[in-house]
């Protein structure tokens, strides 16, 4: 079932425009959940990296999948700096890895740019569940999926699981003293705020999930 | 707070375009990368490379402290947003004079993430590049590793300028750096949030007659929120605080940095200077020297900090050592 379910060039850059988009939407919101625990410009700074991969996004979508997933990873790592630079460019530039110059991958592929862009993540943050980070959203998200996949679900199923556990995450950062980032400064007072990269990663993997087929 | 500018996404290059005009006798910005402010004079011969770097939102910190006799780049980010990889190396490429090249910024972890990967680019090509923390703020944690960077980055960043300038090798001017900002201790009051460009509104909350001491300079929560006191009362508690950190004790020289986060007037820096003063008679401390006015800054922030830099012989000769930048001189 998982080879046969294929997920094409246009898929990723119809996924990369409406992220672009609701990055755009949503910024003032992300920038609020920053303010509350951070410097408050992870909605600013989200939106200036993504501006920089829509106005390319046309003439890069003429590469393949791995071309194209370095290039947004690139503009990310280059224009929104602080920690969200380097963790979300690590996130694509990885993903293309597996879809090994293709135009198409399925979904076992797919899974595995997933796995891989989420454990880039990981390393270059240094960072583990429970810390008030984009991983509480981005560790049990690859996890439900792994599971799920495990299981033969169905694969917008599978992806509205991992989905599901995405959020779970996020909001599992609320109680949280955050242990990395500039709230790890807070102590307390970091109580009662969502981490501010966990809810824009679940805004990348809704994007994701909106577009499958 | 009102801003004067235009569209927020252009502020940073808007400002550096100016900046780099008004001051064409001592910086550039490298052709190929805006966001490294360089020295007309770098890369200078058989020196240390001195590269400096951090968000935007703080000037003259730390654009302002590039020229001769200090930084020979500053390497610049998004408001109150650490600088990307590229930058950081492209900042090492343009100064290195073969002696390797010197990181210094306030101990933030996006900073940390984006210039480990700048010095990661550069030792590919063969380039040693080291890096120094500046972990002045007092409140900020117990653990001194973790502590952030302030306004005590103009002492640091001075004194590995000046050792760089005095034709030391790198491991030298690293250790000038790291006894330098062991030797350093700061803490501020805020009275006010700065303004995002963004958003036109406060990064923090603040009630109108409310202070925080003890405030980060990007609105981190400090030790106790309250109404507003008198100026000797803050600094009291302020130097209860910085005092014992050390400790700075009788029979001690330090120097003294009173610092406005952007909003605060000389006439209050100076009424704050002169309680410090008093302070550091009592307790038996000399005040070497003493700088009063905006170092590093939090936009339109209102507030102040406290910086203690304790001096021997040869950081005294380093922070004395001649520099010329558009936002510091020394003769």
């Amino acid at each position: 079932m998982y080879e046969n379910y294929v997920l094409d060039k246009a898929y990723f850059v119809k996924v990369i425009a409406d992220l672009a988009a609701i990055v755009e939407e949503q910024r003032d919101y992300l920038t609020g959940l920053d303010s509350a625990i951070g410097d408050g410009d992870h909605g600013l700074n989200l939106s200036i990296g993504f501006r920089e991969v829509t106005k390319n996004l046309g003439e890069w979508q003429k590469e393949n999948l791995t071309i194209l997933m370095k290039k947004i990873g690139m503009a990310l790592l280059g224009k929104v700096g602080g920690s969200a630079g380097p963790l979300y460019g690590s996130l694509f530039m990885k993903m293309g890895e597996p879809a090994a110059g293709k135009d198409a991958v399925d979904f076992n592929e797919f899974y595995n740019m997933l796995k891989v862009g989420i454990e880039a993540v990981e390393m270059r943050g240094k960072a583990v569940v429970g810390e008030k980070t984009m991983v509480d959203a981005l560790r049990p998200a690859l996890d439900t999926l792994a599971g799920a996949i495990e299981e033969g679900v169905e694969p917008k199923t599978a992806f509205e699981k991992m989905l599901d556990s995405a959020k779970s995450g996020r909001d599992s950062t609320i109680p949280l003293i955050a242990k990395k980032g500039r709230a790890m400064r807070l102590g307390e007072r970091a109580i009662g705020h969502v981490d501010p990269g966990a809810a824009s990663s679940c805004i990348i993997l809704e994007m994701f999930y909106k577009n499958m087929p | 707070m009102k801003r004067l500018i235009n569209d927020p996404y252009d502020v940073v290059e808007e400002m550096l375009e100016g900046y780099v005009k008004a001051h064409e006798q001592y910086v550039k910005l490298l052709e190929h990368d805006g966001r490294v402010v360089v020295s007309k004079k770098a890369p200078v011969e058989n020196k240390v490379g001195i590269i400096i770097g951090g968000g935007s939102g703080h000037e003259p910190l730390f654009l302002g402290y590039v020229g001769e006799g200090f930084a020979d780049a500053a390497v610049i980010g998004n408001i109150n947003t650490s600088p990307s990889p590229e930058p950081c190396y492209n900042a090492v490429k343009a100064v290195d004079a073969g002696k390797g090249c010197l990181y210094m910024y306030g101990n933030y972890a996006g900073d940390v993430l984006n210039f480990d990967m700048g010095a990661e680019m550069a030792s590919m090509d063969g380039i040693r590049v080291e890096t120094v923390l500046v972990t002045d703020d007092v409140v900020s944690s117990k653990e001194i590793k973790d502590r952030r960077g302030v306004a005590g980055d103009f002492y640091v960043f001075k004194i590995a300028a000046a050792k760089a300038a005095l034709g030391a090798d790198l491991d030298e001017v690293k250790a000038a750096a790291e006894k330098a900002n062991a030797n350093t201790r700061s803490m501020g009051v805020a009275l006010s949030s700065a303004t995002l460009p963004s958003t036109g509104k406060p990064i923090f909350e603040m009630g109108e007659e409310d202070m925080e001491i003890g405030m980060g300079i990007h609105g981190e929560p400090g030790v106790r929120r309250g109404k507003i006191e008198p100026a000797d009362k803050v600094i009291d508690q302020i130097m209860e605080h910085i005092l014992p950190d050390l400790p700075y004790e009788s029979g001690d020289e330090v120097s003294v940095l009173v610092n406005s986060l952007g909003a605060t007037p000389l006439l209050d820096l100076h009424i704050c200077y002169r309680r410090v003063a008093q302070i550091l008679k009592e307790k038996g401390i000399k005040v070497h020297k003493a700088f009063v006015g905006p170092f590093a800054t939090s936009m339109d922030m209102a507030g102040m900090s406290v910086t203690l830099l304790k001096l021997d012989d040869e950081l005294k000769e380093l922070l004395d050592y001649p520099c010329d930048t558009p936002y510091f001189v020394q003769k």
